[in-house]
């Protein structure tokens, strides 16, 4: 995938599309504004640390949460059926032994639902050629690696089926709220390209 | 038989970059691709399977030069033209 490219001939070209198809009745006017901005307002890797953060504190909500995601999440009141169709989500804890990492080689399926957009690294074919190849090389671009001893497990999502990591929970945390945990946790720790 | 976007294990791409900050989209038009896609999936023009088998199928220099929210758009003329819903020559803009 290139770059992002010099846009006003493909701005022209959506704009003209827009106007065609709403010509012929299968566009509504105001539905393309109305849907970017529910797009937008849809999700953000907040709801992925409040998982993380509910999951940290609560094990019963974190046995739950490993053994059926789709279900567990309603809890804090969030849905993986926000998008066009219902997603599996599959949760995955990391622990000294093992460290999981989430790519879709194919294209670019991510939790939106839950995280929002995903970054374009995320989309690139060199994350999503590499990181199951050499999952420690590329952690180590991204600024951390596990220990040696630490097994990595990559986690390929498809069409119906997506997944979050709940990292390791920091050490020295163990007065923190929930909120204040929840603060720790950053969209690539979610992902399983940051410890945290 | 495996297609251009079955990348997973190959080699020679150019290195991950990481964007600081990085907005949702980069172009107010990537955000309109995407609520159009939305739209006429929503009104079962074609589906979610039928568009990504449409960037799938895109000729591979094609899909290897064009950038995220390109391959959805061609993916979606592709779609308008093949379910009858536009003829070809009415998806360019008019010159001038």
């Amino acid at each position: 995938m290139s770059d992002h490219h010099p846009s006003s001939a493909i701005s022209a070209g959506v704009r003209h599309v827009e106007a065609l198809l709403e010509s012929r009745g299968l566009l509504d006017p105001g539905e393309i504004d109305a849907r970017i901005d529910a797009f937008l307002a849809g999700g953000s890797p907040a709801n992925g640390a409040r998982i993380v953060a509910h999951a940290w504190t609560d094990p019963g909500f974190a046995g739950r949460l490993l053994a059926d995601a789709n279900t567990a999440i309603r809890e804090l009141g969030l849905s993986m059926a926000g998008g066009l169709q219902e997603q599996r989500l599959k949760v995955v804890a990391n622990s000294a032994a093992e460290h999981h990492v989430v790519v879709c080689t194919l294209c670019s399926c991510y939790p939106i639902a839950l995280l929002g957009p995903s970054p374009s690294w995320y989309k690139s074919e060199a994350y999503r050629s590499r990181v199951v190849r050499d999952p420690r090389g590329v952690l180590r671009e991204f600024g951390w690696e596990p220990p040696a001893d630490t097994a990595i497990t990559v986690w390929d999502a498809s069409a119906e089926s997506r997944y979050l990591v709940v990292p390791r929970r920091p050490e020295g945390t163990d007065g923190l709220a929930e909120e204040e945990l929840a603060r720790l946790v950053t969209r690539n720790g979610l992902i399983g390209t940051a410890a945290v | 038989m495996s297609r251009i976007n079955d990348v997973g294990g190959m080699t020679g791409f150019a290195a991950i970059v990481q964007e600081p900050d990085e907005p949702p989209f980069h172009a107010d038009w990537e955000a309109h691709v995407l609520a159009l896609n939305a739209a006429l999936i929503r009104r079962g023009i074609y589906n979610l399977d039928e568009f990504r088998d449409a960037q799938e199928r895109l000729p591979v220099p094609e899909y290897l030069a064009a950038s995220y929210y390109e391959r959805w758009f061609a993916a979606i003329r592709v779609l308008l033209v093949e379910k009858g819903v536009v003829d070809e020559a009415d998806l360019e803009p008019p010159r001038g």
